[in-house]
């Protein structure tokens, strides 16, 4: 059978993921983007990854609008005038999301929806407000059926994010992702607990560390898709990552690696992702014609390059030929410093490179912790965790953690599973979130076991849903799929467990 | 020569050790026998016979020069083979530490607990280790809590109550008969700290456990605690569960975990009774 008919006959697939899957098999049949041989090569042992972003990009990957600016003066493209009551502002935004391109084709950030309907909120009864929100968040799950899809809630208290949080819990979703902008001066205890509970029971939301983001990327921030931070009114153009696990296959030892094999793959990464970024900018039309672009909810100088590595665990490792994980990289001193080197090193010579475009960012890229994908299997753990199965005391693993976060500024992070016992005591859960944020966490998730919601490696499922894959039958989700893989590839879902009395 | 006390382990983070998230340190040594002691390896200190040392799979245990147990942390497989074999309900995983050995596993986890929490076996035992550790806590603005069995004289030698937020006091039973039988001791020193901790504001919590099918055993201690504390400090029901439990007792007490319906009925009694902070867990 042709790869396309394979695609059409998959009872597994729902019509819009067949739809998808068919766009690109046909992107894919195009040679446009040439990379040098050196870059096939590496992408045929595995070291390098682009993830599956398509080989002729028209849109960024990653597009984060100014929702600020529909509200204040509307969209001309779309005939939406600026709301003055919350039906027209939640109508306004379901409109607007449709035409969100990305790399899902769903748009991953849906704005910090607290802010952006308080206002309205607040001029309606509540309970009428309340379903009103709770039909925008049905929509959102049942039309923009994808995990990555993200909105963002905080620093500061308020009605409208009370609102969402109850729904959610209420509701059991997985779409959309939910992300708490923390700040130790700006959130109160009582709004964090608030999130806590809902956390444990949904997955969501995760924590952010609003300090630190601020201080790189100003307070106009984004954190979308799994837990990306960019520009608002801006995003990130391209995310491929290098595997560094097969990267270290090709160095006799961890000084080999960090003087030959690392610079030599840094540099294609960088090779390739140049290349996508000039044609995004200069070949496709998306900055020249599209409305968000044209009618400046998006600036092109807001963009840059997601630099992704994946597998520092299982790097570190086979360098310093470890085969026992239980002794390895994050329980093991000499493997946890030699990922420290690794990461200076591409974090040195990735800020060397002067990127095309990236305005905003004196012309440079920025680094990204990737979570893995389905088909990673047990080689690669995500970004700089600390493999499944072997992960220390949740003290031991937040301390490895707070070491290697500050590297990804368009994000990392890492996720908690709690025991039962944790749903009554959600007061025990905070002072972990702020001593860890304060000690330079950069984002924390974490959910209760049982639940049938849960975080894979960054984005959420429903363990119902994945069982509906495992029948053979279609789950609405497009990112199910990918839970399924993790689970059964990599045992995502196995974490350990932060019981009491441990 | 420094202060030492036998440590049977530390956990950085619990949940179930007292408000917030709290770093709980668990002493070696119990002047009272449970029998429903789901950790009865903490009730002696080891007599250093050797029988774990022949039974170790790993290898972890051995004899230094003086013919003491000494355990082997990183030869460990965790298998808790010693700590089933012991005939002494003890352990050889214990650590003789200063509160200076102590105080370095707490700096490690300060930034993310509320404080600390003394436990055991029975942590009352090593007072003066346990004073001098609770006033390096507060030096660095953490809490201090003890969680005692009761049979220490807070009266006669109130001290550390200066530096202790609270102390959380396991009231085991009211009726003295079936005190004695369930933990080998008298309940009498338990009754006079229940009263002197309570009026001295330094009781945080009481804690009873209900047993399944023991109607009569559990309303008499329910009662008589909640008619004391009234709403003055928490009072914990929890529930009886057999895990770790000696098989020998298991069969005096039960195979399974105390209902948690039942267990609610006593929550309820104690809240009748105006104890209005009783909760089951």
């Amino acid at each position: 059978m042709s790869e396309a008919l394979n695609i059409i006959k998959d009872e597994t697939l729902t019509y819009r993921q067949e739809l998808i899957a068919l766009a690109r098999l046909g992107e894919s049949t195009d040679n446009t983007i040439r990379y040098s041989e050196a870059y096939y090569e590496g992408k045929r042992k595995g070291a390098l990854c682009d993830l599956n972003e398509g080989v002729m990009p028209y849109r960024p990957r990653y597009i984060c609008p100014d929702y600020d600016l529909l509200f204040e003066k509307g969209c001309a493209f779309l005939g939406i005038e600026p709301p003055t009551d919350l039906l027209e502002a939640v109508n306004a935004l379901e409109i607007f999301y449709a035409h969100v391109p990305s790399i899902t084709t769903y748009p991953v950030y849906l704005g910090d929806l607290d802010k952006l309907l308080t206002p309205f909120v607040e001029k309606e009864d509540p309970a009428f407000a309340k379903k009103v929100l709770k039909l925008f968040l049905l929509q959102i799950d049942k039309v923009l059926t994808d995990s990555f899809v993200h909105f963002d809630i905080g620093p500061e208290d308020n009605p409208t994010a009370r609102m969402l949080l109850e729904l959610t819990e209420e509701m059991q979703l997985a779409v959309p992702n939910i992300t708490l902008k923390y700040d130790p001066e700006r959130t109160s205890d009582d709004f964090a607990l608030a999130c806590i509970r809902c956390m444990l029971k949904t997955a969501k939301p995760s924590f952010a560390n609003h300090r630190m983001f601020v201080s790189e990327w100003g307070e106009d921030y984004a954190i979308a898709s799994c837990y990306n931070g960019l520009k608002k009114a801006g995003g990130g153009f391209t995310l491929p990552r290098m595997r560094l696990y097969e990267c270290s296959l090709d160095a006799s030892d961890a000084d080999d690696f960090l003087n030959r094999v690392l610079p030599h793959y840094i540099d294609l990464q960088l090779e390739y992702m140049d290349k996508r970024v000039r044609f995004i900018v200069e070949e496709s039309t998306f900055f020249k014609d599209n409305f968000l672009s044209t009618e400046g909810f998006v600036k092109q100088e807001n963009f840059t390059g997601m630099f992704g590595v994946v597998g520092l665990a299982e790097c570190c490792n086979n360098l310093l030929g470890i085969t026992d994980k239980k002794k390895g990289f994050g329980l093991n001193r000499e493997a946890t410093q030699l990922g420290v080197r690794i990461m200076d090193a591409i974090e040195k010579r990735v800020s060397e490179h002067v990127a095309p475009y990236c305005d905003a960012f004196d012309h440079r890229y920025r680094l990204h912790a990737q979570v893995g994908i389905d088909t990673d299997g047990m080689q690669d753990s995500p970004g700089t965790r600390i493999p499944i199965g072997v992960e220390p005391t949740m003290l031991e693993q937040l301390e490895v953690n707070e070491i290697f976060h500050k590297y990804f500024p368009t994000g990392t992070g890492d996720i908690f599973k709690f025991e039962e016992t944790y749903i009554k005591t959600p007061e025990a859960i905070l002072p972990i979130i702020k001593g860890s944020l304060a000690n330079g966490l950069r984002y924390f998730s974490g959910y209760l076991e049982n639940n049938d919601v849960v975080r894979v490696t960054g984005y959420l499922v429903k363990k119902s849903e994945i069982e509906k894959l495992n029948q053979r039958k279609q789950s609405l989700n497009n990112v199910t799929v990918f839970g399924k893989g993790a689970q059964d590839g990599a045992h995502a879902l196995d974490r350990r467990i932060q019981k009491h009395g441990e | 020569m420094a202060n030492k006390a036998p440590i049977n382990k530390i956990i950085s983070f619990s949940n179930v050790d007292g408000p917030g998230n709290r770093t709980s340190i668990f002493f070696q040594g119990c002047g009272f026998n449970c029998l429903f002691c789901h950790n009865p390896e903490t009730i002696n200190l080891c007599l250093n016979c050797g029988i774990c040392m022949e039974k170790c799979p790993a290898g972890a245990i051995s004899r230094d020069e003086e013919g003491r147990i000494v355990w082997d942390k990183d030869q460990c497989v965790s298998c808790d083979t010693c700590i089933q074999v012991c005939p002494h309900s003890s352990s050889p995983k214990i650590r003789w530490m200063t509160t200076d050995d102590v105080m370095q596993e707490i700096h490690r986890s300060a930034p993310y607990i509320t404080g600390i929490t003394c436990s055991g076996g029975e942590c009352t035992i090593w007072y003066e280790f346990m004073l001098e550790l609770f006033k390096k806590v507060k030096e660095i603005n953490k809490g201090c809590l003890i969680d005692s069995n009761g049979s220490f004289d807070f009266e006669q030698d109130p001290r550390i109550l200066e530096y202790c937020d609270g102390v959380m006091l396991d009231v085991k039973a009211a009726n003295p008969e079936w005190h004695r039988t369930l933990t080998g001791a008298d309940r009498d020193m338990v009754m006079k700290n229940l009263r002197y901790l309570l009026a001295a504001n330094k009781l945080y919590e009481v804690r009873t456990l209900i047993f399944p099918d023991r109607d009569r055993e559990n309303e008499e201690t329910v009662k008589y605690v909640s008619e004391i504390i009234q709403d003055r400090c928490f009072y914990k029901i929890i529930r009886y569960r057999p895990f770790g439990v000696r098989e020998e007792n298991k069969k005096l007490l039960g195979e399974w975990t105390t209902d948690e319906k039942y267990a609610e009925q006593y929550a309820q009694l104690a809240r009748d009774l105006g104890a209005s902070k009783a909760y089951v867990v």
